[in-house]
């Protein structure tokens, strides 16, 4: 049994960390309500940045920096048009997404089939080599850890601290925090960056990690499946934790599943982790009410600022 | 150094919006330990200007002396730093966090959160103004958001607290508190500049008065020497009219809308139940229902509407047809029209054009959709009609909703109601924040629709409203609505206590 189930486990968390990385940083946005629709192409930007600097250089640390860094810029540019000179939020968030898969390939062409530096895994004494829980939970890389950490920090923050609380209230009336004196704009600046940050490391991991290597459209759509995790937990953390974990271990089912040999066309099978999601979406999003009670009510709205 | 000087003093104060001067070299001093009476209709420019001192609206010229130093206010924060404390009016709330949670992202710094709860009880108990610090914002009803914008301000310990409209829904009893509570603030070194409609209040309440219209100062008088007509006439420049009497309902009039036991289980999580409520109006009678905000009000309004169905059709009878199954666009077929509270958003599409917003609800009684297709010649007529007939104030029906003021807007969503010559009609808050003028012509239509025979019922916080209305009043507590009574044997005080009744043990029998 355990010799299915460990490596089953280990691809699970594997597979949940790029979306709970680009996920968190999108929640933390989209609770200031910013609702940035640019995710794909900032994972993207941000796997290429890693992939590249990682291969020039030889160091990994430089990679995961490189796309941390990627993802900002394509963030900035974002809350530039779309905070400062108020333009759509829905509009410009799919121009960047499509701005960063067509930056990516271009800039990826020369890295195509070439291997990269990959990260380290841990390896901690005594708890690394405990049996079953040694290999499924500590022996990943630390990106997996720090996906982890930081979600833990961000529930924190925004459900038990002063800033958490600001954040809150900036999604929920953008005019009656500007009336209590609060910087709107800064504050959602500040949230979309570390949205950027997050969807730069999310690409990074992919690029570094998941699958060491480059190719066009790599992230194959985690970034809207991140978005829409956002949407599915409701604006809560630990609920995004319990849909990246589903989605991972729908995607590995799909394979052992293939493995096993049963008569599935094979393309149903990787649609599976997608459709699952969307069914269970669907399901989630019927209590209308509970949606509507979460939402950060400014979600995708102008902040028009002093009249 | 010790300084003597004003508190505040503005002078020269201008502000234009686009295709609008909303402040004309405004100029206003309020004193040291002073309550301090700014009025005007709305539209006036009091709350450009408030919004101005509060650093909410930066101005194009003029000077703002504060303590003796010239200061620009840059924005909310600032003027909190600087001493200056606001109540607002509207969206200074947080509909998703609790009550605690508001007032604590209302404090500077956030730095006094430890005790917080226990200051907010304190404050609240000791000012008459009772707060859950752990309730949600979105199910609680105008008057308790009130409580919230009042007690957040009082933990700030301003030196100037600028209150715009923070009586119009408290009950007559909660008024004295306050207003003991604003004069002991004053006496301890807070000023404060007080904008109301409710000229009375003004009289008994403020030392000083800076009166507005149109965007300029128009006088400064100390309120308790002018009566209330003189103070509304300065404010709207015009002579008016006394109400005129209305013949009383005849006896044998044929009831035209009957609740039979309505009860109905709130769908909000915080809201009140209706509980047995069993009424009969007569054609031409107009019958006011008194209470405290989040008594069952707006839940029956929605239940009388048919936002929310009563069940059983029998419960609801609009003009002898059981309606209580009815959605509202039956109940409108049936002869019922229906003023909500929220002019934004509930009344209005306040995107939506007038002649739009028109349609909206008259469409079936008017007839202005022919085979799916609106016949926009007809609706625009018939928005003309309501602009002209109620002197709402703009363009034309092809302006927006928005960018009327409250009182305009009040005017038109009444008017495009009362035009429809409904057999039922119900208001729910018809002239809340609403000025003098503006009040007036809102009564005067719905006693002309009474005496023309429709059967009309006044939904109202505002008890002076009641009076002035209403030929019988029942009073609202805890979504049980009281047998009403004529209103020449009825009294402030005896309503007074009805409406306090189920909320707090009387101790008075």
């Amino acid at each position: 049994m355990n010799e299915i189930l460990v490596p089953f486990l280990i691809s699970v968390m594997a597979a949940a960390t790029p979306l709970l990385l680009a996920a968190t940083g999108e929640l933390v946005a989209e609770r200031v309500g910013v609702l940035n629709l640019g995710v794909e192409g900032m994972m993207l930007a941000g796997a290429i940045a890693a992939f590249a600097t990682a291969n020039v250089t030889g160091v990994t640390v430089l990679g995961v920096l490189a796309g941390l860094g990627a993802g900002i810029a394509l963030a900035l540019l974002f809350a530039v048009i779309s905070l400062t000179l108020q333009a759509n939020q829905t509009a410009t968030g799919l121009a960047l997404t499509i701005f960063g898969r067509g930056f990516s390939a271009l800039v990826g062409a020369g890295y195509v089939g070439i291997p990269a530096p990959q990260l380290p895994k841990i390896h901690l004494p005594v708890l690394s080599d405990l049996p079953f829980l040694g290999p499924v939970l500590f022996q990943h890389d630390v990106l997996v850890y720090l996906a982890l950490a930081i979600l833990a920090a961000v529930a924190w923050c925004i459900r038990s601290t002063h800033m958490g609380l600001i954040l809150r209230a900036v999604g929920d009336s953008h005019d009656a925090a500007h009336a209590l004196g609060y910087a709107v704009v800064p504050i959602r600046y500040g949230a979309v960056l570390f949205g950027g940050a997050m969807a730069g490391l999310a690409g990074a991991y992919m690029s570094l990690s998941y699958t060491p290597m480059w190719a066009q459209d790599m992230t194959a759509g985690r970034g809207w499946v991140a978005v829409a995790l956002v949407t599915f937990s409701a604006w809560r953390p630990f609920w995004l934790l319990i849909g990246a974990w589903f989605f991972g271990a729908l995607m590995y089912m799909s394979l052992y599943v293939q493995a096993l040999g049963v008569a599935v066309p094979s393309a149903l099978l990787s649609a599976l982790p997608y459709i699952g999601t969307v069914v269970v979406l669907v399901l989630i999003s019927r209590d209308a009410r509970r949606i509507r009670l979460h939402r950060p009510a400014m979600l995708g709205l102008r902040f028009q600022g002093r009249a | 150094m010790t300084d003597t000087g004003p508190l505040l003093r503005m002078s020269g104060m201008t502000k234009q919006y686009p295709g609008c001067l909303a402040n004309d070299r405004v100029s206003l001093t309020v004193e040291r330990n002073q309550i301090h009476a700014l009025l005007g209709e709305n539209g006036a420019g009091k709350s450009t200007l408030v919004k101005t001192i509060y650093g909410v609206v930066k101005a194009d010229a003029g000077e703002m002396v504060w303590e003796g130093q010239k200061v620009s206010v840059q924005n909310p924060g600032h003027a909190q730093r600087l001493g200056i404390g606001m109540v607002f009016q509207h969206f200074s709330l947080f509909e998703a966090l609790t009550v605690a949670e508001n007032i604590a992202l209302g404090l500077a710094g956030g730095s006094q959160r430890a005790g917080l709860r226990d200051r907010i009880v304190r404050v609240s108990t000791e000012y008459g103004l009772p707060l859950d610090p752990d309730r949600v914002v979105h199910d609680l009803s105008v008057g308790e958001r009130q409580r919230i914008e009042i007690v957040r301000c009082l933990l700030q310990n301003p030196k100037l607290l600028i209150m715009d409209e923070p009586t119009s829904v408290l009950t007559p009893s909660e008024v004295q508190k306050l207003f003991v509570t604003l004069r002991r603030l004053a006496a301890e070194g807070c000023s404060i500049l007080y904008i109301s409609h409710k000229l009375e209040e003004v009289r008994s309440l403020c030392s000083a008065a800076t009166i507005m219209r149109l965007g300029r100062n128009v006088g400064e008088c100390v309120p308790a020497e002018k009566s209330v007509k003189e103070l509304a006439e300065i404010m709207i420049n015009a002579d008016l009219p006394e109400p005129t009497p209305r013949p009383e309902p005849s006896e044998q009039a044929k009831p035209r809308l009957v609740l039979d036991r309505l009860t109905i289980r709130s769908p909000h999580h915080f809201g009140t139940d209706l509980q047995d409520i069993s009424l009969s109006l007569a054609g031409g009678e107009i019958l006011g229902i008194a209470g405290i905000a989040g008594n069952g009000q707006s839940e029956l309004m929605d239940a009388l509407s048919g936002e929310v169905p009563a069940g059983r059709p029998e419960t609801i009878l609009i003009d002898g047809m059981p309606a209580g199954h009815m959605g509202p666009r039956e109940r409108r077929h049936a002869g019922g029209c229906f003023v909500p509270e929220e002019r934004n958003g509930h009344g209005a599409v306040t995107t939506m054009s007038l002649a739009e917003n028109a349609l909206l609800s008259a469409f079936s009684r008017q007839s202005l959709v022919r085979f799916g297709l609106i016949d926009a010649r007809k609706t625009h007529a018939f928005a003309g009609r309501i602009i002209e007939q109620f002197d709402v104030r703009t363009t034309g029906p092809k302006a927006q909703a928005r960018s009327l003021s409250g009182g305009n807007l009040q005017k038109f969503l009444v008017g495009r109601e009362v035009m429809q010559n409904p057999a039922v009609l119900v208001v729910n808050q018809p002239t809340w924040g609403v000025d003098a003028g503006a009040a007036l012509a809102i009564h005067e239509a719905i006693m002309a629709l009474a005496q023309a025979g429709a059967a009309v019922m006044i939904i109202s916080q505002d008890l002076d409203e009641i009076f002035v209305l209403a030929d019988r009043i029942a009073v609202i507590a805890g979504g049980r609505v009281s047998e009403p009574v004529p209103t020449r044997s009825a009294t402030v005080e005896s309503i007074g206590r009805l409406m306090g009744g189920s909320r707090k043990e009387t101790a008075d029998a």
